[in-house]
């Protein structure tokens, strides 16, 4: 994907290693007072879906926009965190905060394993891997008696927040996703704006480049691959708490595909871009819910534009309108 | 996006107070949440809309000065999404009934947000039995069929009429097993043998290797424990690989009017399953199933829009007698009133939710014997409504006093 | 009666010849979706959706033009590969100069594309397509009942298979074809008309993908979906196979059904499985697939 990210860096500076660049700081802040008010005008519940999407968008982002490299297989990451967090927090009663710690441990270890099999492939044969990968733990999800196979894992309480914060409350429940989400987000951008993210631009420009000053750049993906699957599991386990369900559609290799298309659509390799699109098809796909078939029919066509026509994104047009990476 | 809707919603319910002398802000919202667009799409689809449509204008609502609205969305046979939307609809779009659901997995969830919202739930589609079982609920009505009752009167009318020999292929997934294992069940009770069973996966294209299998069991009655597709492939390929003619016959476990429609009656024929409505069944549905089927694109009625039919009509008539839409005394008012419609006839709705009716076990005719269009069912026995449905106390409902 | 490993040979031999059938499809799609690679670079994410619109065209055809199955197999990917060839040269041109992965990304909206429309359209319950009278009933072998139809399959399909790859490797035409893989500008300079080449080749394995569907639609049912999730198992195929290797995709199809075939027999719950692990293993240990070469 090295062609991508050369066709978006047209235009744009370098960025700053330590500080938040202004005009970036000041779309978070924007961003920050917008998912703050928005909940008292927009149903919470959605606002939710939307905000764990945007987390797993943004960790995949991470692998796709820096890292160079489209896994397909992504929602197992997604899907396993929030089996095991359902289940822990049901079966076995754990309080939310340690559950959706558990979910996002378990999607460590699996990123962990998945990224030693697959990191020493690229391109096509990355995306074919990690899409073989997938569809195993799929059917393995499909199989195994504690995920419920088809029906799930259903009424996963939404419990007590470091045992004071009563989740079951809309608004509680609400914030505690937006922090976890603004701590995902950030963490996605301090890794990007750091020294190892600097290292992970070099190898992916100039792979032969970076070995010969001394990088091994299988570490580093490896790094960078585990990373975006932890953050990936982080997204999962909370969605498991907001919908108090996990089921087969967070594992299945669609769900794979929309957060590709929400990363594409939002603007691959920006920063605000995977939020953007995460927001943008969560709100489609809830608009067309009446609408049945045509949910597939216009993500196909989000699909198609993006790629012959749109291919920075809403957020990479913006930056490349205002000059300014965004 | 709703703008103010969930503070106007607060002020409502504020306001309202005990809502139990009125209608909620004076509409009846009934939301029809089913597959519009996969798996299930005819057998429920648009076609439950129509069908709870047709409810709310036999029941003469606007005569009675009673606003009905009805809304729809596709769920998709995705737990998640069914979830969303069902409680979007009832926190911010004040919905009082879902109807419909199929998909036990969705429907689980449906139920439990239903209860702990206090609103309505009338299940039409879907099949587990848990649903007035284990998961029973005071806020839920569950029509049409069940598990318990398919395996129970396809089982054992197949094997006091002869056949008393199974093998099972099963769909690999909690509703498959759990209608081989009721039907098994059923099967060695009454005296017959289970002589192989072969999982296969969901949505497979491919059933020859079972076929085959099957084949070389020997077994009299090859049960289909698995529905939509994958039922109609299996049965498509049986034709080929010469099943029936081969002396066997299959035994569909859940097959609607729509499967058989999609099948033709050239591979379909001698297919033995239950059913709990059929629209040429007599006078009062033969006119209800061509009134449907103009509205409907020529698609007949199936039993889950025969449901969807007559469970609107009741929780109609039940808000009527109560003059209120709250979910849990709604549903209570629908236990209390007996059942009457032209559908299922009389029946009642018991205490652990189950709506209580005749099953009849009907046979797929031969082509040649079918002499107008959707003519396809022969009825070989009636099952009479006190023995179609697993007994009161056999389900561990909690509601149900033991 | 003597078994070999646990179940009669009779029935093991039974199982091992459907395998061989469900390879026949396995093999003729995965060749479309090589043959695509191997020039275009391109993944053919849409190849599903066009075997499902062959077997939709198969239907049209008999219900509305009174044309049957031989007809059929004719025009299907006749028409699909005009379409196929439309596709190229309006969009997926456009890509070529950009990362593959593009391609892939493209073909996949239109796949939710066509099987959006058409789910829209025709709904999920299937379409009845009958199977043509000349090739109705079957051979008892002794250890199983085979139709006619499925042993007119494997027929088929090999011809085909080995109809194509003498095409690619033997002929003049799939030199040129192996030629503009590996230096299309050198190609060019000969005089060759490149693009033409390539649009012809996407349409030559959309056809494929058609013909397939047609073969595919007198016993599995004609419904939209009937593509989506095959098109992840081709996609293995191909991989295991070795992208742009025609022999390996053809030989790949059928061995892994009859790979799969035997699983059905073994542990039935893991015969979706299987190809993925077999894939999965050949990938870590030959990264560009049994008989691929290396890009």
């Amino acid at each position: 994907m090295s062609a991508i990210r050369a066709e978006l860096e047209d235009g744009t500076t370098a960025t700053a290693p330590t500080v938040m660049l202004r005009h970036q700081a000041v779309a978070f802040v924007v961003m920050v007072a917008v998912l703050a008010v928005l909940p008292f005008f927009v149903y919470p519940i959605f606002l939710m879906k939307a905000l764990c999407f945007a987390l797993f968008a943004c960790a995949f982002n991470l692998l796709i926009g820096y890292v160079g490299l489209l896994s397909f297989g992504h929602a197992v990451f997604l899907g396993s965190a929030g089996y095991v967090t359902a289940h822990t927090a049901k079966v076995w009663g754990w309080p939310p905060e340690v559950a959706i710690l558990a979910g996002t441990a378990t999607a460590a270890a699996l990123g962990v394993a998945v990224g030693a099999l697959t990191i020493r492939s690229r391109g096509i044969y990355f995306a074919n891997i990690t899409l073989a990968l997938a569809q195993m733990i799929y059917f393995f999800c499909l199989q195994a008696r504690f995920t419920g196979g088809e029906d799930g894992i259903q009424s996963v309480p939404r419990g007590m927040m470091l045992g004071f914060l009563d989740l079951r409350h809309t608004m509680a429940m609400y914030f505690v996703v937006l922090a976890i989400f603004l701590a995902g987000f950030l963490l996605v951008y301090r890794t990007i704006h750091s020294p190892f993210g600097q290292v992970l631009k070099a190898i992916r420009e100039n792979e032969p480049r970076a070995i010969s000053l001394g990088y091994r750049p299988e570490h580093y993906k490896l790094i960078a691959f585990a990373l975006s699957a932890t953050l990936s599991g982080l997204a999962g386990g909370t969605k498991a708490i907001v919908f108090q369900l996990a089921s087969l559609t967070d594992v299945h290799w669609t769900m794979s595909g929309e957060v590709v298309l929400m990363t594409l659509l939002g603007g691959l390799g920006t920063v605000f871009g995977p939020v953007m699109g995460a927001f943008l098809l969560t709100t489609i796909e809830h608009y067309l819910a009446q609408l049945g078939a045509w949910v597939t029919i216009v993500q196909g066509v989000i699909f198609v534009v993006c790629v012959l026509a749109f291919r920075r994104g809403v957020v990479g047009e913006i930056a490349r309108l205002i000059r300014k990476p965004l | 996006m709703r703008k103010h809707a969930l503070i106007a919603a607060l002020a409502l319910a504020l306001l309202a107070g005990p809502a139990h002398a009125q209608i909620s802000d004076g509409i009846v919202k009934i939301g029809v949440l089913n597959d519009q667009s996969s798996l299930y799409a005819d057998l429920a689809g648009q076609g439950s809309v129509v069908a709870a449509r047709m409810a709310v204008e036999d029941f003469g609502a606007a005569a009675k000065g009673l606003k009905v609205e009805i809304i729809f969305a596709d769920h998709q046979n995705k737990a998640d999404v069914g979830s969303q939307i069902a409680r979007q609809w009832y926190d911010a779009e004040k919905v009082d009934l879902i109807l419909d659901v199929p998909n036990s997995g969705v429907a689980l969830a449906v139920n439990q947000i239903t209860r702990d919202k206090g609103k309505a739930f009338i299940v039409s589609s879907a099949a587990s039995s848990d649903l007035t079982g284990k998961a029973c609920s005071p806020n839920t009505v569950h029509w049409t069929y069940d598990t318990w009752a398919l395996a129970n009167g396809t089982g054992n009318a197949i094997v006091k009429t002869g056949g008393d020999s199974w093998f099972f292929i099963t769909a690999d997934y909690a509703f498959g097993h759990a209608l081989e294992r009721d039907t098994e069940a059923v099967v060695t009770k009454s005296g017959g043998k289970v002589l192989g069973k072969v999982r296969h996966p969901l949505n497979n294209q491919d059933f020859s290797s079972f076929l085959l299998q099957a084949q070389a069991s020997k077994a009299k009655i090859i049960g289909l424990a698995n529905a939509g597709g994958d039922t109609t492939n299996a049965i498509k390929q049986g034709a080929e690989f010469g099943i029936v003619k081969g002396g066997q016959n299959f035994a569909g476990l859940l097959v609607f009017l729509t499967d058989v429609h999609a099948l033709g009656l050239e591979k379909a024929q001698g297919l033995i399953f239950t059913e709990t409505f059929y629209w040429d069944l007599n006078e009062r549905t033969r006119a209800f199933g061509k009134r449907f089927a103009e509205r409907n694109r020529g698609i007949h009625p199936t039993m889950i829009h025969a449901g969807a039919y007559a469970g609107t009509l009741h929780y109609l008539k039940a808000i009527e007698a109560l003059k209120s839409d709250d979910g849990a005394k709604a549903v209570a008012k629908m236990k209390e009133m007996p059942t009457d419609d032209p559908l299922f006839g009389k029946g009642t709705v018991r205490a652990d939710g189950r709506k209580i009716h005749p099953a009849y076990l009907v046979e797929v005719k031969k082509p040649t014997e079918s002499k107008y269009p959707w003519d396809y069912y022969k009825i070989r026995t009636t099952i009479p409504a006190d023995q179609a449905f697993r007994p009161i106390d056999q389900g561990d409902c909690p509601l149900v006093k033991k | 009666m003597s078994t070999l490993l646990g179940i009669p040979p009779q029935a093991l031999f039974g199982q091992l010849l459907i395998g061989l059938i469900n390879g026949s499809f396995y093999a003729l799609l995965s060749l479309g979706l090589s043959v695509i690679f191997g020039l275009l670079n391109i993944i053919n994410f849409a190849h599903g959706a066009q075997y499902m619109m062959g077997a939709f065209v198969a239907y049209f055809l008999l219900q509305y033009a009174g044309l049957g199955y031989w007809w059929a197999l004719l025009i299907a990917p006749v028409l699909m590969a005009g379409l196929g060839m439309a596709l190229e040269r309006t969009t997926l041109k456009r890509l070529y100069h950009l990362d593959h992965l593009y391609g892939l990304l493209l073909t996949f909206g239109f796949a939710l594309i066509i099987q959006g429309v058409f789910r829209n359209e025709f709904g999920s319950s299937g379409l009845p397509y009958p199977i043509p009278p000349q090739l109705t009933g079957g051979q008892n072998l002794g250890f199983m009942f085979l139709p006619n139809y499925r042993a007119w399959v494997i027929v088929f399909s090999v011809v085909i298979c080995l109809g194509t790859w003498y095409v690619i490797e033997r002929t003049k035409l799939g030199a040129y074809l192996r030629a503009a893989t590996e230096n299309p500008a050198l190609v060019r300079a000969f005089g060759i008309n490149v693009p033409r080449m390539i649009t012809l080749t996407y349409g030559f394995g959309v056809g494929l993908a058609a013909l397939a569907g047609v073969l595919a639609a007198p016993i599995y049912q004609v419904n939209p979906l009937m593509g989506a999730d095959l098109i992840i198992v081709v996609f293995a195929v191909v991989v295991i196979g070795g992208m742009g290797s025609i022999m390996g995709s053809i030989i790949t199809g059928f061995a892994l059904g009859v790979i799969e075939g035997l699983t059905k027999v073994f542990y039935p719950e893991a015969s979706n499985t299987v190809i993925f692990v077999i894939m999965a293993i050949v990938l870590l240990i030959r990264p560009t697939g049994l008989f691929g070469r290396a890009q």
